[in-house]
């Protein structure tokens, strides 16, 4: 999510091929370097209703995750 | 007589030089100056009176995407979400049905925190989302992005985000009569959900449903 604009996808491949997941880890470190908090919306097993993950490391996105959305770190208002 | 000329012409030059260079140097900078000014005038993009609502169509999209059905139906009918708490206080309140206080979350306004069995407001939390592009914060996300950047930063996070956020008690940013309506909104359109669950087949007869695409309902 980026101010002005909404959504914009920044990076996509298939995480078996090599380049490709090099390319989708360096956007996901790039990303939280520039302040960025990730999330990857997820189902809660056990009551089964909609929450979100908060991603900290590219090894905490769970398998089976289609996307991950990045979007600027809350501050107070 | 011809020799003197020289000299002195050759002193004129050589104190000259100087002056010549600086002046030069002075001329080619704001030649530099013009040219970049000029660049950026080119660069500045155009205004598009559309981006902003392709954006927000893009925004309701996501948010249609990450959260439950019976929470987008809230958001594109009442025009904000309700999200339960996680923590409770007392042993009482892990036995009771639903949580212990709820949060409303609306687009670019404070969240508001309250107990969702006798409707008492308890505070409003004023966050935001700042643009960190370096753009001086003249943009701000998209309406339905703060809804489901609030929505995602509650489920997954929410002490982190309620200790970023300023608390205040409710009526500092928001009509506190207005937030009472909105609650009495959300009970009548929860009670008129369930008893469409209940008969489906009459209810749709009848009337159509608050169901449908994202484009019937703009």
């Amino acid at each position: 999510m980026k101010p002005g604009h909404g959504e914009i996808l920044l990076a996509e491949g298939d995480l078996e091929v090599r380049e490709e997941e090099e390319r989708l880890i360096e956007e996901f470190r790039r990303q939280l370097d520039e302040g960025m908090w990730a999330a990857v919306p997820t189902t809660h097993p056990g009551s089964g209703r909609r929450e979100a993950q908060l991603i900290k490391a590219y090894g905490d996105i769970p398998a089976g995750a289609d996307r991950v959305i990045f979007f600027p770190r809350a501050s107070g208002g | 007589m011809l020799l003197a000329l020289l000299a002195l012409a050759l002193i004129a030059v050589v104190l000259a030089t100087p002056l010549i260079v600086r002046e030069t140097g002075r001329r080619r900078a704001r030649r530099r100056t013009e040219k970049a000014a000029a660049r950026e005038g080119l660069d500045l993009p155009l205004y598009d009176p559309g981006r902003e609502r392709r954006a927000e169509q893009r925004a309701r999209e996501l948010l249609r995407s990450c959260v439950n059905a019976e929470e987008w139906a809230m958001y594109r009918d009442l025009g904000f979400i309700r999200v339960g708490g996680k923590h409770t206080r007392r042993d009482a309140d892990r036995s009771s049905v639903g949580p212990a206080y709820a949060y409303l979350i609306y687009a670019h306004k404070p969240i508001v925190a309250f107990v969702p069995g006798s409707g008492q407001l308890l505070s409003e939390y004023c966050v935001e989302f700042p643009d960190l592009t370096g753009s001086g914060g003249r943009h701000r996300l998209p309406a339905s992005d703060d809804v489901l950047a609030k929505w995602m930063a509650l489920t997954s996070d929410e002490d982190r985000v309620i200790g970023r956020a300023n608390m205040h008690l409710v009526g500092r940013q928001l009509d506190p009569a207005r937030i009472r309506r909105d609650l009495w909104r959300l009970a009548e359109w929860e009670r008129r959900r369930k008893r469409r669950r209940q008969a489906p087949g009459r209810k749709q007869s009848a009337r159509p449903t608050a169901r449908g695409r994202l484009s019937d309902s703009e």
